[in-house]
């Protein structure tokens, strides 16, 4: 797999709290990679050793192949979660300011920040000062400014929070389409909400440990409970109950409308959806059946209050 | 990385140059300063507030012998309650009460008021004027001499003019005071003013949350360097425009003053402690006063004094504002500043104490001692550069400046990282002390 940041054991202390310890995450090109776990547990941490804000106690970050060093900064985009703007200072001076900051020179900072001001809609904003936007405008410079030198790597902590939902949705479609153009997305949050429909890969931290990371599809398969939602086409809604075999329960049953009823199904552990089939439809006729997956939240969760 | 630092050095620059509050500043500091210089002199001049002042003489001492001289007007009136009546319904302002003695004894003397209370200058002046009637009375009745050698006797002066013994060069001692007195007052005003800029400054993107988005593209260092220098050319930019802007209105100011002042109004202005006898005293004391402020100037190495000046101005400059930013960024608003100042308001303020004790004995050992240490020398030694000091002490002083912003930047640098990613956390000394350590 071809990885472009790896960290390895890392460790971070704070006079008396750990704060990572021995926390090792690898992410892969291309994807969104979920940094997931509640408040506290050392999200932030991590990403600002990855930002070389702060450095690690020990152990080892490679970034592109290489040991993490000082010119990757430009490299890397960072969107922090306490994120704020000069209030005194037009907008369009600061993201000059920040994207030269970011290694921009100052041609190429100015025909970028036009595109993109183009793009969102906010080319009115240029002259106007920082304490005249609202919270969600600022976001949206913030985001521009973020993305603008094109990292190979962009890290969001908590980028969500503060927006309005047509502004989040701008802003997934956003990350989605840079994904798709080859940038990798650390994308942190202890709201897992969004992190089934965005996130290819996470890492779960609790504690300061990592307890659980891999790929979104296998965790939920890893942590599937073996039921299923069966759909099937009847006059009226039947009692499967004492249609199955023993070890399988209906967890609950109700009509569809227009002679569909849709009844959600436990099987015993290791079953497969073709044994709850050959059961079943020597009794009705199945129009569809899903497995249920467990959704994120419910395995974080459970996890963190294991 | 090393254009960052300059990119942050132009941004804390301009936003702050184009601000109004720095034209602002910048053109009233000027009027300020110069009407500090112009308006004294101005007052003196304008000065016709007198005081009547009605004599009652029961001992026979001094009548007609207290002059009318200065602000003071006085007029005999023979009974004392009268008086009083008189001073009650504001016909004088003052009632000045000698009542009658033996031979021998001083002669008790009240000085009544109405409402208006004396300043200190008119009773002064009216002291000096009875001791002098005493004195002279003494003098001629029972020492015998006259008027005439009385003031030969007044007139006489001494003008001590200290000389180096091995190239007869003269000291100008007063005009070294002014110079190191001026030098050392400016430094301290530089650090507190500017040094409290980059403290808001800190604060300000701390409190905005910039700071964080700042921090990922450049090292906490360098954002913390690239204030101090930023705001360092700030500072020197507005001392600049008001020096010349200063020199500019006193130019202008004094050129119309000087064609509407008598010489002798511009000798009496300038020896404001010397009013006994203006005539012959004054101007015989204004001459040799001017002259020892000037005689000996030629001698005083300008070009040397303006070095040391730069030198422990951006020395002392450096070695607290990084203190002042590593205090801003332990806080979250200014209002939280005020128990990390203590440590740095007091070293300045102490300097600023001892700039008498060094004016009288420029190489005593509190001197000495106090312009080797990084946190006063700034200020005084420049109270003593201008009456020359030793190299080796000179060097050791600057060497010690140096170690000692060298050290402030290390210490404050290791405080700021921490503290500007620190947020919702009252901090005391102990938690800074924790940050050291990361």
């Amino acid at each position: 797999m071809n990885i472009i940041l790896e960290a390895k054991n890392i460790h971070k202390s704070y006079a008396n709290h750990k704060a990572l310890d021995d926390v090792s995450i690898s992410v892969p090109r291309g994807c969104v990679f979920g940094l997931l776990g509640p408040n506290g547990a050392g999200k932030t941490t991590l990403i600002r050793n990855i930002n070389q804000i702060i450095a690690p106690d020990s152990g080892e970050i490679w970034f592109d192949g290489e040991r993490l060093q000082p010119r990757h900064i430009e490299q890397i985009g960072y969107l922090p979660e306490e994120r704020g703007l000069y209030k005194k200072m037009k907008v369009g001076e600061q993201a000059m300011y920040l994207a030269q900051l970011k290694g921009l020179s100052q041609k190429q900072a100015l025909e970028k920040l036009k595109t993109w001001f183009l793009k969102f809609g906010i080319e009115n904003w240029w002259d106007k000062k920082v304490e005249e936007l609202s919270k969600g405008m600022a976001q949206k410079v913030q985001f521009i400014v973020t993305i603008l030198h094109n990292p190979k790597l962009l890290i969001f902590d908590e980028p969500f929070s503060g927006f309005d939902p047509v502004n989040v949705e701008l802003l997934k479609a956003e990350m989605m389409n840079l994904r798709d153009k080859g940038t990798t997305i650390i994308f942190s949050t202890h709201n897992m909400g969004s992190v089934e429909e965005v996130c290819d890969e996470i890492a779960l931290i609790n504690k300061s440990q990592v307890v659980l990371n891999g790929n979104v599809k296998e965790i939920q398969r890893q942590y599937r409970n073996y039921s299923y939602s069966l759909t099937y086409e009847s006059t009226n809604e039947i009692n499967l109950q004492p249609l199955l075999p023993q070890g399988f329960s209906v967890l609950e049953s109700h009509p569809n409308g227009h002679g569909f009823f849709t009844a959600k199904i436990q099987t015993p552990e290791g079953s497969k959806i073709n044994n709850l089939l050959t059961e079943i439809t020597k009794h009705v006729d199945v129009t569809g059946i899903q497995e249920i997956l467990p959704s994120m939240n419910n395995i974080f969760i459970q996890t963190v209050t294991k | 990385m090393k254009s960052k630092i300059l990119l942050i050095i132009r941004r804390e620059y301009m936003t702050r140059v184009k601000k109004k509050s720095f034209i602002i500043m910048t053109i009233l500091g000027p009027i300020l300063f110069a009407s500090l210089l112009v308006v004294p002199a101005l007052l003196m001049k304008v000065s016709t507030d007198k005081d009547t002042i009605a004599v009652v003489d029961e001992s026979g001492n001094f009548e007609d012998k207290l002059e009318n001289k200065g602000t003071l007007i006085f007029s005999n009136v023979e009974d004392i309650d009268m008086a009083r009546e008189q001073l009650k319904e504001s016909v004088f302002d003052l009632v000045l009460f000698i009542e009658k003695t033996d031979e021998d004894k001083a002669n008790p003397v009240s000085l009544f008021y109405n409402k208006k209370q004396p300043g200190l200058g008119t009773v002064t002046a009216i002291e000096n004027q009875l001791q002098d009637v005493l004195q002279n009375k003494l003098l001629m009745q029972t020492f015998h001499i006259s008027t005439e050698d009385y003031n030969k006797i007044k007139a006489i002066k001494i003008n001590l003019r200290a000389q180096d013994v091995r190239t007869g060069e003269e000291s100008a001692t007063g005009m070294k005071t002014g110079i190191g007195y001026a030098a050392a007052f400016l430094i301290y005003l530089f650090v507190f003013l500017f040094g409290a800029q980059v403290m808001q400054g800190v604060i300000e993107e701390k409190s905005s949350r910039i700071v964080e988005v700042i921090v990922s593209s450049v090292k906490p260092f360098q954002i913390m360097m690239g204030k101090i220098i930023g705001i360092a050319c700030v500072g020197l930019t507005q001392f600049l425009l008001w020096i010349v802007l200063t020199f500019g209105i006193v130019a202008i100011a004094g050129g119309a003053m000087a064609s509407s002042f008598t010489p002798n109004e511009m000798t009496q202005s300038m020896n404001m402690g010397e009013m006994i006898s203006p005539e012959i005293a004054g101007q015989i004391e204004t001459v040799t006063m001017v002259e020892k402020m000037l005689s000996g100037v030629g001698n005083i190495d300008f070009t040397f004094i303006i070095l040391m000046f730069l030198i422990y101005f951006i020395g002392g400059y450096l070695l607290y504002a990084s203190l002042f930013a590593a205090v801003g960024s332990a806080v979250d608003n200014e209002a939280d500043t005020q128990q990390f100042m203590l440590p740095l308001t007091v070293p300045l303020i102490l300097a600023i104490i001892a700039i008498p004790m060094v004016m009288q004995n420029p190489n005593g050992s509190v001197a000495v001692w106090l312009s080797m240490i990084p946190f006063t020398s700034p200020v005084l030694m420049m109270m003593r550069v201008p009456f020359g000091v030793p190299t080796w002490e000179l060097a050791l002083s600057i060497g010690l400046l140096i170690a000692g912003f060298i050290f402030t930047t290390w210490f404050a640098a290791k405080i700021y990282r921490t503290g500007i990613l620190m947020y919702g956390k009252k901090v005391n000394y102990q938690e800074l002390w924790k940050w050291l350590r990361y």
